[in-house]
């Protein structure tokens, strides 16, 4: 056996599971995938982020509002064990309505997720309260107000990868790169994992390969239903402080540079548009308009990871006991908890009942007439 | 031609970058927009973002990517740009 578990994907759900395996002591081997892969944990918007997810999942919501109470802990145990910076910070996010329509809207949403039984976590705020709350910028003349919830927090996601990297191998663990998987292959006592240059073994295969998820889990009848979907984001250059507090689709990094997402196009390929482009700025400009004059330095797209159901997929194979597969959208958010809760359950073997609403097994219900 | 930075006047000739006068005038260093350590322009292509400068009162202007003009005014630039409220 080359080691105790095997974990096919080195994105942030991979290595967050790899990582929090590593701290339990277990020997985990990290396959990541090849160059030219989609890479959403490469491409993503660095949120971490409470409100609004899960507003028709009760589990996915709670499992979110663990991780996010998590992400500190998590954050400044990792930023320790790899040496490495990773900025982090959670005073809270916005969501920013540019019509009494989409403040109308955004207010149902949180009313549904408090009625689930989720705590009053996440408010609306008139235009009034938000410009105290933004005292360096000029609000644009169609913002209405936002929603915000106290508990979401951004992370350099680039930062966050890097240092489950460093930590992973620093405790021992090992990552190969460019290393995408051909096959599983069930053998007594565990499974041989087929690799360009050979084989691996061990007791334990965690499947957390993405999009490339289902062609692996598949052939050996374990379903992960799930469809891409891509997002394309700006960046300006660095600038001086003016957004104290994330917001979905605009946040300042600890650097000073402003993110602008993110499209949701159903579209397979990373490819970028002036369309888009466009289309992201022109609704910057209308929350913030000094940012009219802010430079953009970049333009990129990246694949989100959609389980059918949008919920996160935390499966365990029935025919083959020890292979389990991981997907879900909101990878940085909760990374947290994988670390934590997940990783621990696989590495033991069998996924907790607790954890059961996000089985696999959700989609085999039959379709009613 | 003549160009000023910081005030000071000094030489420049046509089709020469803002970036090349920058790294002959004395103390035209400037601050990195994160750490605020000394910086000065390094790729000369438009990729690294350390010859940062304030043209004409335009601040963060890539100054290998700016010819120099007769009469310019180019000042370092500390830290990263303010934007307007």
């Amino acid at each position: 056996m080359n080691a105790d578990v095997i974990i096919i994907g080195a994105g942030v759900v991979g290595a967050a599971l790899a990582y929090g395996m590593a701290l339990k002591g277990k020997r985990v081997v990290v396959l990541d995938g090849a160059d030219r892969d989609p890479r959403a944990a490469r491409a993503n918007f660095g949120l971490v982020w409470v409100q609004g997810k899960g507003s028709d999942a009760p589990a996915y919501s709670a499992l979110t509002r663990q991780s996010s109470d998590l992400w500190p802990v998590f954050r400044n145990e990792l930023s320790t064990v790899a040496a490495d910076r990773v900025d982090y910070e959670r005073p809270g996010g916005l969501v920013y309505c540019l019509s009494e329509t989409e403040y109308a809207n955004r207010a149902a949403i949180n009313e549904r997720t408090h009625n689930q039984g989720a705590q009053a976590d996440t408010e609306m705020i008139e235009r009034g309260a938000l410009e105290r709350m933004l005292p360096a910028v000029g609000l644009g003349p169609d913002v209405v107000g936002a929603s915000y919830c106290k508990l979401d927090g951004h992370v350099n996601p680039l930062q966050l990868l890097a240092a489950l990297h460093r930590a992973i191998m620093l405790l021992g663990g090992k990552i190969e790169f460019r290393s995408p998987v051909k096959g599983i292959v069930p053998v007594s006592h565990g499974f041989r994992v087929i690799v360009p240059h050979g084989e691996l073994q061990a007791p334990r295969v965690v499947v957390a390969a993405g999009l490339a998820t289902p062609a692996l889990t598949e052939p050996l009848g374990l379903a992960m239903p799930m469809k891409s979907e891509r997002g394309q984001i700006l960046v300006t250059e660095r600038i001086a402080p003016i957004l104290p507090f994330p917001g979905s689709g605009l946040r300042q990094s600890a650097d000073g540079t402003v993110m602008i997402g993110a499209t949701n196009e159903k579209i397979a390929d990373t490819s970028v548009t002036a369309a888009s482009a466009t289309k992201l700025a022109q609704r910057a400009t209308r929350i913030i308009p000094a940012l009219g004059s802010a430079r953009l330095v970049r333009q990129w797209a990246g694949l989100r990871v959609l389980p059918l159901d949008k919920t996160p997929i935390y499966a365990e194979s029935a025919d083959y006991p020890g292979l389990f597969a991981a997907a879900c959208h909101s990878g940085v958010t909760l990374a947290a908890v994988h670390a934590a809760v997940i990783a621990p359950a696989m590495a033991g073997g069998h996924l907790p009942e607790d954890l059961a609403a996000f089985s696999n097994g959700r989609f085999n219900v039959q379709k009613c007439a | 031609m003549i160009v000023r930075v910081n005030g000071v006047e000094i030489g420049a000739w046509n089709g020469e970058t803002v970036a090349s006068v920058l790294l002959r005038a004395p103390g035209a260093g400037r601050g990195s927009t994160v750490s605020r350590t000394p910086r000065l322009p390094y790729c000369q292509m438009g990729v690294c973002f350390e010859c940062l400068v304030t043209v004409d009162g335009n601040a963060s202007m890539q100054g290998c990517l700016v010819p120099v003009a007769p009469g310019m005014r180019i000042e370092s630039q500390h830290g990263p740009r303010e934007i307007s409220k």
